[in-house]
């Protein structure tokens, strides 16, 4: 039976070569046009760490001006105060923590032909790297002992190994950076985690770092600040230790808590660490700490820019046109082909066995819709990245789930399609039609 | 006679048509018009002048390593060679650029008080000849003298004693005072150093173009040690590349313990500041003609469909004395009836769109005009899609369809 049926529809398909071309093209179109921003919106809002997302916390602490709120409304900072970040990090009350930074040094390599660059720093503590699960392909993180003592240690990024040492393994070797010699004690795979979580101060879809270094190395080596600094009250004097002790924020900082019980608990502590510094003087606003998971802080950062879900609205209202014009089309031909339809029915058929075979025409539009909004897709994506020129980088790029939905979408569309048409052209009383013939 | 009441009457026999067919031209328009307002809204952002002379106009960012290096000899001596080369009208040392995203602000107010009403404007660091580099015209007072041009240390917290702002930033602070009054009033930066204004500049972009402040900022006399700075460089007249050739090759003919990075002519810039707003026109411009091109066939479609089902009866009136033009004017009224009404609903929800817009992603509102003449397009596009089928029906023999 089905394989009669699906004759029928390629025949009744073939029978408007062009009508059923153009419902293809729309649906084709339609799907394009909404996978592609989709697409774009799925990877920008995707989860980057998932085995671990919903036990990793940023720490929001309050320390604004008592005029005015960082953000309207109400928001804390974004960032911590060293002296806030360094206190917590002493305190250690949670399972693993680590504080951040970014600067920038010159790198001086060995080799003579090397002329010296700059690269991007990340100062943070030995936790960060068993925190976030940084692959590593040589050596490991630095101990927790060099956080304190300031070692002179260095982990290298993927790409940072392969210019510096061809991707051979550096371990142990000596690094001269900002005129001092590191010591180089892990190289990272290649790690970039779309969206950037740990740090989107700079941009959710920033690019990575090329060395890590620790956090406390800023104070040592008097490191200048990368990313941003907000300071909302004049410093007292001109040095460096007046920064670090000032309200200046340019510090972000994660904890990794097990459970509901320690979340709370560190909220507790948090709210106390605050209390305590209200009596020195500082804190003027009222108490507004807070933890985010990886994914809510993704949201209140606004990860997902406007212009891509725009994008995506747009598009989906393109889909929507291109549907009514498949039902449109479709009521159109299945009302001209009342007269056959009733003829089926006064020869046997049931209205029920019509309507099966008119869905999988319908689903055959589909079908072919799907694949071919697949491909354009695909062409899509290629036209996204080539407008953004980097900007969308690791944002355009097919996955299996995404096809699938491609498809389903196309089948689910191309028959919701077809419904009432189906429905219209199936609901006629035989009789009737074969009288006016 | 083109009869208003039979087409219509017509029409309503195939209502569900007909309305499929009205909302889609309402969502083609709904989509038409927001896409025209927001490629719009971003061409007025991105047609904002800086205040420079970008077609001439590059810079590089110095960064000194070794540790004999001494910054403020360096860079003494690059600026006084780098101007001596012929195809450089201009070199500065700066700290940051119009529409180069990164930059320091900072508050200037009208008392020491932290809770005194002020602006913050963005910090650019330039010595005397700052202001012809940069191309920005002085509107009142004067420029920097020679003798003015202090130099400040990494953590310094107090500023010197002059300084010249933007047109912009002089009327944030004194919205009643002409830039002329402006000159000689004393100013707070940071609520912590008193300040005079001693010229004011027409236009000179912060360096952050999303920022509401964008167009306030300010000119600080001073030479940075930072260890770190940018080389702000003007061109002669259209010598942009030979003196981005040159200077670059004098550069790393003197390495002087510093490495150079980031050189970058003004146009770059402007094009990565603006280069997802521009992108971001491209997809809609793309996503609303092929919209307009999927309702034109989806309209051809249905048109010829109809006809093909009506050939009895255009037989019929054509037998019984329908011109050509009758029957073509039919089609035709038929669908601006149709389109009417989509487009009726189509700047209701045009609307509603625009209001959702607004709310949830802080667009400005659409301008009335956009209605009218997406409506107009759409018609157009509507008549033009009817034209071909229309001219079909038309060609049908009366003796042919009356005798099937």
């Amino acid at each position: 039976m089905f394989s009669y049926y699906l004759r029928q529809s390629l025949i009744s398909l073939k029978r408007n070569p062009i009508l059923s071309l153009l419902m293809v093209m729309a649906i084709a179109l339609g799907i394009a046009a909404a996978m592609t921003t989709i697409t774009v919106n799925y990877l920008m809002s995707a989860d980057p760490i998932p085995s671990k997302s919903d036990r990793l916390f940023y720490v929001q602490l309050d320390s604004w001006s008592a005029d005015e709120p960082f953000l309207e409304p109400n928001q804390p900072p974004d960032q911590l105060t060293w002296r806030d970040a360094t206190e917590l990090m002493r305190a250690a009350k949670a399972e693993r923590q680590s504080a951040m930074a970014t600067s920038m040094m010159v790198i001086e390599p060995d080799v003579a032909q090397q002329k010296p660059f700059s690269a991007s720093v990340r100062l943070a503590y030995s936790d960060f790297f068993p925190m976030f699960n940084v692959p590593f392909q040589y050596g490991q993180g630095w101990h927790s002992d060099a956080d304190q003592s300031r070692q002179l240690v260095v982990v290298l990024s993927h790409d940072m190994n392969e210019r510096l040492f061809g991707g051979e393994n550096s371990v142990g070797q000596s690094l001269r950076m900002g005129g001092r010699l590191f010591q180089i004690v892990g190289v990272m795979q290649p790690w970039q985690p779309r969206p950037r979580f740990f740090d989107v101060t700079t941009g959710a879809f920033a690019d990575m770092n090329d060395v890590y270094v620790p956090f406390l190395l800023k104070e040592a080596l008097t490191l200048p600040n990368g990313g941003n600094n907000n300071c909302w009250k004049p410093l007292p004097d001109a040095t460096f230790q007046a920064y670090l002790n000032s309200e200046c924020i340019s510090n972000q900082f994660w904890v990794e808590l097990s459970d509901q019980q320690a979340v709370a608990d560190y909220q507790r502590f948090l709210d106390n660490y605050v209390t305590e510094q209200k009596k020195l003087g500082r804190f003027p606003r009222p108490l507004n700490n807070h933890l985010s998971d990886v994914m809510s802080w993704m949201e209140k950062q606004q990860v997902v820019s406007d212009d891509a879900q725009i994008m995506m609205y747009m598009a989906l209202m393109f889909l929507l046109v291109c549907l009514l014009n498949t039902v449109a089309l479709l009521l159109a031909k299945f009302l001209g082909k009342t007269p056959e339809i009733a003829l089926r029915r006064a020869l046997g058929a049931n209205r029920r066995q019509l309507m099966q075979q008119h869905v999988l025409e319908t689903a055959c539009i589909g079908i072919a819709g799907g694949v071919l909004g697949l491909v354009l897709t695909w062409l899509g994506l290629l036209g996204v990245e080539r407008l953004y020129q980097g900007n969308l980088k690791d944002l355009t790029q097919l996955d299996l789930p995404l096809l699938g939905m491609g498809m389903l979408l196309a089948l689910v569309a191309a028959i919701l399609a077809g419904l009432y048409p189906t429905w219209r052209a199936c609901a006629i009383a035989p009789a009737g039609q074969l009288k006016t013939q | 006679m083109i009869a208003i009441g039979p087409t219509f009457r017509a029409l309503l026999r195939n209502k569900v048509g007909a309305l499929l067919l009205a909302l889609q031209i309402a969502l083609t328009m709904t989509v038409v018009v927001n896409a025209i307002h927001v490629i719009s809204s971003r061409g007025d952002l991105m047609s904002r002048p800086s205040g420079l002379d970008e077609a001439n106009q590059f810079y590089l960012t110095s960064t000194g390593y070794a540790s004999n290096f001494n910054e403020a000899l360096v860079v003494a001596e690059d600026l006084r060679q780098l101007r001596a080369l012929p195809a450089v009208a201009g070199a500065i040392q700066t700290n940051a650029t119009p529409l180069g995203s990164s930059g320091w602000s900072t508050g200037l107010s009208l008392s020491m008080d932290e809770q005194a009403s002020g602006v913050g404007a963005a910090v650019y660091f330039v010595d005397e000849t700052g202001l012809d580099t940069l191309g920005v015209k002085l509107i009142a007072g004067r420029n920097f003298r020679a003798n003015e041009i202090g130099e400040r240390e990494k953590n310094a917290i107090d500023w010197p004693s002059q300084i010249i702002v933007t047109e912009a930033t002089a009327a944030g602070l004194f919205p009643d005072l002409s830039p002329a009054q402006v000159v000689g009033k004393s100013v707070y930066i940071s609520s912590t150093s008193q300040t005079t204004i001693i010229g004011v500049i027409d236009r000179l972009q912060a360096p952050w173009n999303g920022w509401s402040g964008v167009e306030r900022s300010m000119l600080i006399p001073q030479r940075t040690l930072f260890g770190s700075s940018r080389y702000f460089i003007r061109a002669q007249p259209g010598q942009l590349n030979q003196a981005m050739r040159a200077v670059q090759d004098h550069l790393d003919q003197h390495p002087q313990g510093r490495l150079i990075r980031n050189v970058r002519t003004m146009d770059e810039t402007r094009a990565r500041s603006y280069r997802d707003d521009q992108a971001l026109q491209g997809v809609l411009w793309v996503t609303m003609t092929a919209l307009v091109i999927i309702t034109a066939l989806g309209i051809i479609g249905m048109v010829s469909f109809n006809v093909n089902r009506r050939r009895k009866q255009i037989g019929t009136r054509r037998a019984l004395g329908a011109s050509r033009n009758d029957i073509i004017g039919y089609f035709m009224l038929e669908n601006l009836l149709t389109t009417v009404v989509g487009l009726v609903l189509g700047s209701v929800s045009s609307i509603l769109l625009n209001i959702w817009l607004v709310d949830t992603f802080n667009l400005p509102r659409i301008g009335w005009l956009y209605l009218p003449v997406a409506m107009l397009l759409l018609i157009v596009v509507g008549l033009l899609a009817v034209y071909g089928p229309a001219r079909k029906a038309a060609a049908i023999s009366p003796a042919l369809a009356t005798r099937q």
